[in-house]
C-alpha cells in the first residue's frame, strides 16, 4: 500500500465525497440511509477509516489532508441531515394522504359519572352560605312532634298545622297521638342545634322532607330543604336582607335585584318572603313563563326568629336576636334548568339525570 | 276569601287600580292570588221586556220583545220566569256567553228556534258567568237604566285572597278594609248597627244558659219576631253571589253575609220550633243523636259541643246546625245566634267529623269575643230590613269568661331598632298603627301601650307589633346590611363531609347518582329478602299507597327497582349510585338513621364503540370503585369472600378495615334479579357503611413519603400457585418484602400449560431502595428469597 501523499489524500477524500453524494441520491427511506451512513460515518466507514489513516502522515501533510478530511465529514453530515429531513418530510406527506385518520370518528368512550341535580345544587346552595360563615349540619329525618312543631311555636291543635300535611309513623302513645313523624321541613334543627351549643349561632341545615300531598308538576311529597339559622346578640332584619340578597346574588347574578314582603311562619315574627326578579324576562313580563308575568319569582320563606322558640331552647330573647330562613333546593334547580315537572327529579330517569 | 272591590268600597274608598292595589296587600303579607275582573260581556246591555207572547210552535218557550232603548228586537226565551215589563240582561248576537250545552264559551250567532228569528238571548246567570245558577233569567232591580252596558252596570272586580292561617280578620270584607285603609291613607267607614228595639224583652221570650263555658266563652242572641222567609234582595245576593255563595234564602244569606262582612259566623234557628223556648250550650251527652243541616246522622260524644233546646241538640257549636230547628219557608220567628267558641274543641270536632265548615275555618283560629255583639247586631239589623218583623228589645249575653278586657301590647322603638336595625321614630310608629286600627297611648319615652282592634287575635308580642309596624311602611324601607357579628366556630357534621368524599369518589369512579324515595313496599323488601320479620321496618301509619309504606332498612331494593325502570329504555351501561339513610327500629324512640351508600352496575361496559369491546359490567367493575373510594379516604382494606343469600355463591366478597366491617361487594343472587325481572346479568352491587368508614377514617391523616432519589430495578414474576390461594395473600408477600416499592399484578391466567387445580399470577416487581442504587445481585437475590417465602407460604413455584 502506497503512502497517502497530500495531493493524492485531496484527491481521494473528493472521491470518497463524490461517490457518497452520488449514493446519496438515490436514497428515499431511513433504513438505507441509516445503511450510507455506516458506510460512510461509521466507526468502521470509509471516512473514519481514511481520517484514521493520516495518522501514518508527516505533520505538514497530516495537518493539510486532516483539514480536508474534517471538512469532508461536516460536509457529508450536512447531506445526511439535508436527506434525512427530506425523508421524514416525503413520509409525513404520505401518510398524510395514505394514514389520514377520519377525525369524525367518535373518541375512545371515558366513563363519566355524574351527580344528582338536586346534589349538584345544595352544594351550590351550601357553599354560598359557608362563605358567609355558615357551617352545615344535618338532622335526623325521622322526627318526633315536640322538635317538628311543638318547639316551632306550633303547638298541638294548633290551625297552623294545617300548612305541613305529615305522614306519621305507625307507633302511638298512650294518648292514642303519634309522637313520631317524617319531618315535614329542616326547621326542626333550629331547635336541635340551639339545644346543644350557645350563640353565636350560624348553620345551614340541608336535608330531606316529606309531606302527606298528592303530587303534580309543582308538588313532590318528598323533597329536599336548606334551612339556615344565625343568632347572636345584635343580629337584625337588615341584616337578614343582606345576607340573603348576598346568596341571592351569589346563585342568580350580581345583578339580580330581591324583593321582600311580609309573610307568615309561625317560628319567626316578622315573617318574610323573598322573590327574585324574573332571569328569564328580566322583570319584563310578556308572556314570562317562569314568573308568570308577575316579574318575580319566590325563592325562600324567612323571618326574625320568634322569641317563644329562642325562650324554648333558653336562649334569652331579650338579649339574642336572629333569623332563620328555608327554601327548596327542587325549585331553584328547576327554574335555573328550566325543568318544569319537579316528578322528574326523583323518578330516577337517566335520560333526565345525565342532563345534568 | 273572595272580596268584590264594590263591596270592599262600602268601607273605604278605593282610588288605586286593582292591581296596583292588589300588588300592596301581597306585599303587606296579604297575598291576593288572583284578581277577577267580572264581566267583559260584549254586546250585553240592560234590556225591558215590553211584551211576553206564548211561542206559537213550543209550549215551553215565549216569544219577547225586548228594548234596549235605542231598538227593539223579538226574542225566543225559555226560562219560565220571564215577565213583560222586567228588566233582564240582554245579549245580542255577537255577544260572547257560557253555552251550558257544550260547556264553552261561544258567540251567540242569530237562530230560528221553531221557524221563529231570535235576535239576542235574555241570559242567566250562568251564561253570563255569574254564579252556576241556570233555573232562569237574571231579572234586575226596576231601577236598571234600560240600554246601559252590562259591564257598566254589573261589571266588578273581585280580589281573591290567598291568606296564611293567622290572618283570620281577612277572612272578613271589613277586615280587608283595615288593611286597604292603612295601606292607602284613607278612613274605614263602620256600618251603623243601630236598630229599633220595639219589641218585647227578648229576657221574657228565652232562656239561654251556657253549661260548659270552657268551650263557649261567649253566647250572644237576638230574637226577631213576625219575619217572612223568602228570596234576598238583589244587592244581597249580588255580593253573596261575587263572594262565591250562592243566595239561599233572606234570613240565611243575612248570617252568611254578616260572617263574610265581620267574621263572625252565626247560626238562625226557628224560634218556634225550640222545646220550651230554651237554649243549653253544653257538652254532648253520650248516644245523643243529630241529624245535621246536610241531611247526615251524627253520632255525639260527649267531647262534641252541642246548642241544645229543653230536650234535645238542636245544632253542633260553631261547626253546622240541626235540621230540627232550620229556618223553613213557615218560619216567623228567628232566633239569631252569635258566639265565641273554644277554637280547639272546635278544631277537633271538625276534623273527628271530617266536616270543615265556612264557620270552623274561622271558630278555629280563634275569635275575639268582642266581636260576638257587634256581629250579632248587625245581623239582626239585617235581617228586619230583609226579611221584616219586630226586634225584640235588648240580646242575650252569656259572657262566662273574664269581662271583656281590650288586648293591649307594649312597644318600644329601642325593641323596633334591635330587631330591625334601624331608627323608627314613635309618631310613625303611631301613625301606622292608628291606620290599622290600633289605639295608641305613651307609656314613657320611645314606649305606646298598644290596644289591639276586636277583629285581630294575632297580635300578642311586641314582635307581632314590630311587623305590623314594618309590613306597612313596608320591607323596602328597612337597610340591608351584613352580618357583622363575630362567625362562630365551624361545627359540620363529620358525617357530612364523608358524605361527599363518597359521592365524589363514586362520580369519579364513572357512576351517576340517584336519589330515590325512603318509603318503599313491603313486597319490595321481600323481594331483596331483608323484611326481618322479627323486627320490622317502620310502618307510616298514614301510607300515601302500597308502594311507599315501610321507611327502608336497606338501599338495595330502591336500586334494583331503579335499575329494573330503567332497562325499559336502555341497554346500559349501568352504574348508578345512591348515598342515602337507611332507617332502623329502635324500639319506641327515633329509630337509627345510618347513611349508606349503595351501587348497582350492569349491562354493557361501555357504550357501543367502533374502539372498545362488547363486554359487560361484573363484580371487578363495582370493587374498582370501592378502591378508589378508600384510597381518597386513605382506608386500607381487605375484601373476603364470603357466601351471603342476597349474592352469587362464590361472588361476593366483604369488606373490612381492620376489624371493622365496612360493606359487602358481590353480583346479585340471579333468583333475586328474577324477582325484579331484571333482564341483563350479572348485577354487581356494592354498600358501604358509612358511620363504620367513618369511624375507620378516624386519625387517618395523609402523611408525604419521600421520594427515592435511587433508580428502581424491574422484574417480571410469572408464579405459579394453587388455585384456591387468594391473589391478595400473594401480592401481599411480594409487597411486604423491604425492597420492593410497589407490586402490579398485570396477568391472571389458568387454562393450556397450567395444572387444572392451580393459576399463574404475574407480576411486575419494583425494587428499590432509599440509600442507593441496587445492584443487579442484589435485586437477584431479594427475587429468589421472595420466592423461597412463596413457596413456603402458599406453595407457589415459578412458571416454566
Amino acid at each position: 500500500m502506497t503512502q497517502p501523499t497530500s495531493q493524492s489524500s485531496a484527491q481521494s477524500v473528493q472521491e470518497l465525497v463524490d461517490a457518497a453524494a452520488g449514493e446519496l441520491a438515490g436514497i428515499n427511506d431511513t433504513d438505507s440511509l441509516e445503511a450510507w451512513r455506516v458506510a460512510y460515518l461509521g466507526r468502521r466507514g470509509r471516512l473514519t477509516l481514511f481520517l484514521r489513516g493520516l495518522a501514518q502522515l508527516d505533520l505538514e501533510e497530516r495537518r493539510v489532508a486532516g483539514a480536508l478530511g474534517n471538512q469532508a465529514k461536516g460536509r457529508l453530515e450536512e447531506l445526511l441531515d439535508e436527506r434525512s429531513k427530506s425523508i421524514s418530510e416525503a413520509q409525513l406527506t404520505r401518510s398524510a394522504s395514505e394514514d389520514r385518520l377520519d377525525v369524525t370518528l367518535p373518541g375512545r368512550p371515558l366513563v363519566t359519572g355524574r351527580l344528582h341535580p338536586t346534589t349538584q345544587i345544595m352544594r351550590e346552595i351550601c357553599s354560598a352560605f359557608i362563605a358567609m360563615g355558615f357551617s352545615v349540619v344535618e338532622g335526623p329525618e325521622v322526627e318526633t312532634d315536640h322538635y317538628n312543631f311543638e318547639m316551632l311555636n306550633i303547638p298541638l291543635g294548633h290551625p297552623a298545622r294545617d300548612m305541613w300535611n305529615t305522614l306519621w309513623v305507625d307507633q302511638q302513645d298512650e294518648a292514642g297521638n303519634y309522637p313520631m313523624l317524617l319531618r315535614t321541613h329542616t326547621s326542626p334543627m333550629q331547635a336541635r342545634v340551639m339545644e346543644s351549643t350557645q350563640p353565636p349561632v350560624r348553620v345551614v341545615v340541608p336535608g330531606k322532607c316529606y309531606r302527606y300531598e298528592a303530587t303534580d308538576a309543582t308538588h313532590e311529597w318528598h323533597f329536599y330543604q336548606v334551612e339556615g339559622l344565625a343568632v347572636d346578640v345584635g343580629i337584625t332584619f337588615a341584616d337578614l336582607k343582606g345576607t340573603l340578597f348576598e346568596f341571592a346574588r351569589r346563585l342568580f347574578g350580581n345583578e339580580r335585584k330581591v324583593r321582600f314582603r311580609c309573610d307568615y311562619f309561625p317560628f319567626v315574627e316578622p315573617g318574610v318572603d323573598m322573590s327574585i326578579d324574573c332571569f328569564a324576562c328580566n322583570g319584563e313580563g310578556g308572556g314570562c313563563r317562569i314568573c308568570r308575568d308577575s316579574g318575580w319569582i319566590e325563592i325562600m320563606g324567612a323571618g326574625m326568629v320568634h322569641p317563644r322558640v329562642l325562650a324554648g331552647v333558653g336562649y334569652d330573647p331579650e338579649k339574642y336576636t336572629g333569623f332563620a330562613f328555608g327554601l327548596g333546593p327542587e325549585r331553584i334547580a328547576m327554574l335555573k334548568y328550566g325543568i318544569e315537572d319537579i316528578r322528574l327529579f326523583y323518578s330516577n330517569d337517566l335520560r333526565f339525570l345525565s342532563q345534568f | 276569601m273572595k272580596v268584590p272591590l264594590s263591596w270592599l268600597r262600602e268601607y273605604v274608598n278605593v282610588d288605586l287600580p286593582a292591581a296596583e292595589l292588589a300588588h300592596r296587600l301581597t306585599m303587606a303579607g296579604v297575598e291576593v292570588g288572583e284578581v277577577i275582573e267580572m264581566g267583559g260581556w260584549k254586546e250585553c246591555f240592560v234590556g225591558q221586556v215590553l211584551t211576553k207572547e206564548p211561542h206559537p210552535q213550543a209550549d215551553r218557550l215565549s216569544l219577547c220583545r225586548v228594548s234596549t232603548g235605542s231598538e227593539e228586537m223579538e226574542v225566543v226565551c225559555g226560562a219560565p220566569n220571564v215577565a213583560a215589563g222586567q228588566k233582564i240582561c240582554f245579549a245580542k248576537v255577537g255577544a260572547v256567553l257560557y253555552n251550558s250545552h257544550s260547556g264553552k264559551q261561544e258567540a251567540l250567532k242569530p237562530a230560528k228556534i221553531r221557524g221563529v228569528v231570535s235576535q239576542g238571548m235574555i241570559c242567566s246567570a250562568l251564561e253570563l258567568g255569574l254564579s252556576e245558577d241556570h233555573e232562569g233569567i237574571v231579572v234586575l232591580p226596576d231601577d236598571a237604566p234600560t240600554g246601559m252596558s252590562l259591564d257598566s252596570y254589573l261589571g266588578d272586580t273581585v280580589l281573591d285572597l290567598e291568606l296564611t292561617p293567622n290572618r283570620l280578620d281577612c277572612l272578613s270584607v271589613l277586615g280587608v278594609a283595615h288593611e286597604v285603609g292603612a295601606l292607602t291613607g284613607q278612613p274605614v267607614r263602620e256600618p251603623d248597627i243601630s236598630y229599633p228595639e220595639d219589641g218585647p224583652a227578648i229576657s221574657s221570650q228565652v232562656s239561654i244558659s251556657v253549661a260548659d263555658p270552657d268551650l263557649c266563652r261567649r253566647y250572644t242572641a237576638s230574637l226577631i219576631t213576625g219575619v217572612k222567609i223568602g228570596p234576598s234582595p238583589r244587592w244581597l245576593q249580588e255580593r253573596l253571589t261575587k263572594a262565591g255563595y250562592r243566595p239561599i234564602s233572606n234570613v240565611v244569606d243575612v248570617t252568611n253575609y254578616v260572617m263574610l262582612e265581620y267574621d263572625q259566623p252565626l247560626h238562625s234557628f226557628d224560634y218556634d220550633r225550640l222545646k220550651d223556648h230554651t237554649v243549653i250550650v253544653r257538652r254532648a251527652q253520650a248516644g245523643e243523636t243529630l241529624v245535621t243541616l246536610d241531611g247526615v246522622e251524627r253520632k255525639l260524644t260527649p267531647d262534641v259541643l252541642v246548642i241544645a233546646d229543653a230536650h234535645d241538640p238542636i245544632g253542633i257549636g260553631g261547626v253546622i246546625g240541626g235540621a230540627n230547628s232550620e229556618i223553613g219557608p213557615d218560619t216567623v220567628s228567628v232566633l239569631l245566634e252569635s258566639a265565641t267558641f273554644n277554637e280547639h274543641n272546635n278544631r277537633e270536632t271538625a276534623q273527628g267529623m271530617n266536616l270543615r265548615t265556612e264557620a270552623t275555618l274561622r271558630f278555629e283560629k280563634g275569635l275575639r269575643p268582642e266581636l260576638a255583639p257587634i256581629a250579632l247586631r248587625r245581623a239582626t239589623q239585617l235581617i228586619q230590613q230583609v226579611a221584616g218583623g219586630q226586634i225584640a228589645e235588648g240580646i242575650i249575653d252569656v259572657f262566662s269568661g273574664e269581662a271583656a278586657s281590650p288586648q293591649t301590647v307594649g312597644l318600644s322603638t329601642e325593641r323596633l331598632k334591635k330587631l330591625l336595625g334601624m331608627d323608627i321614630d314613635l309618631e310613625t310608629v303611631e301613625r301606622v298603627l292608628q291606620s290599622l286600627g290600633f289605639h295608641c297611648q305613651r307609656s314613657g319615652p320611645g314606649q305606646v301601650e298598644v290596644t289591639v282592634p276586636y277583629w285581630r287575635n294575632d297580635i300578642n308580642i311586641e314582635e307581632d307589633l314590630v311587623e305590623e309596624v314594618v309590613r306597612i311602611i313596608g320591607y323596602d324601607s328597612v337597610p340591608t346590611t351584613m352580618l357583622s357579628t363575630p362567625i362562630p366556630s365551624q361545627q359540620t357534621t363529620p358525617m357530612t363531609s364523608i358524605v361527599g368524599t363518597v359521592k365524589d369518589a363514586l362520580v369519579a369512579a364513572g357512576m351517576q347518582e340517584v336519589i330515590s324515595y325512603p318509603l318503599v313496599s313491603g313486597a319490595d323488601l321481600h323481594r331483596v329478602g331483608l323484611f326481618d320479620e322479627a323486627e320490622p321496618p317502620l310502618r307510616m301509619a298514614n301510607p300515601m299507597s302500597a308502594g311507599q309504606e315501610y321507611l327502608r332498612p336497606t338501599l338495595r331494593a330502591s336500586l334494583l327497582a331503579t335499575l329494573a325502570a330503567n332497562e325499559g329504555h336502555s341497554e346500559g351501561p349501568f352504574r348508578l349510585f345512591e348515598v342515602g339513610r337507611v332507617f332502623n327500629p329502635n324500639g319506641g324512640e327515633l329509630p337509627e338513621e345510618r347513611d349508606m351508600a349503595a351501587g348497582v352496575l350492569s349491562g354493557r361496559r361501555w357504550d357501543p364503540s367502533w374502539l372498545v369491546d362488547d363486554s359487560t359490567l361484573d363484580f371487578y367493575d363495582a370493587k374498582g370503585p370501592i378502591e378508589l373510594v378508600m384510597d381518597d379516604l386513605g382506608i386500607t382494606c381487605v375484601f373476603e369472600p364470603v357466601d351471603d343469600p342476597f349474592f352469587h355463591p362464590g361472588r361476593c366478597a366483604r369488606i373490612f378495615a381492620g376489624k371493622e366491617y365496612l360493606g359487602i361487594v358481590g353480583e346479585v343472587h340471579p333468583s333475586i334479579l328474577d324477582r325484579f325481572d331484571l333482564k341483563a346479568q350479572p348485577v354487581a352491587l356494592l354498600e358501604l357503611d358509612l358511620p363504620a368508614v367513618l369511624q375507620s377514617q378516624k386519625g387517618i391523616s395523609r402523611q408525604f413519603k419521600s421520594l427515592s432519589r435511587y433508580p428502581a430495578a424491574t422484574r417480571d414474576m410469572a408464579l405459579v400457585v394453587p388455585a384456591g390461594v387468594p391473589a391478595a395473600q400473594v401480592q401481599e408477600i411480594v409487597s411486604s418484602h423491604r425492597l420492593v416499592e410497589r407490586v402490579e399484578l398485570f396477568d391472571v391466567y389458568s387454562g393450556e400449560n397450567i395444572a387444572s387445580d392451580s393459576k399463574s399470577l404475574t407480576f411486575h416487581v419494583f425494587f428499590q431502595s432509599h440509600q442507593r442504587t441496587l445492584t443487579a445481585e442484589e435485586v437477584n437475590r431479594a427475587l429468589q428469597g421472595l420466592l423461597r417465602t412463596l413457596e413456603q407460604q402458599v406453595g407457589a413455584t415459578l412458571r416454566a
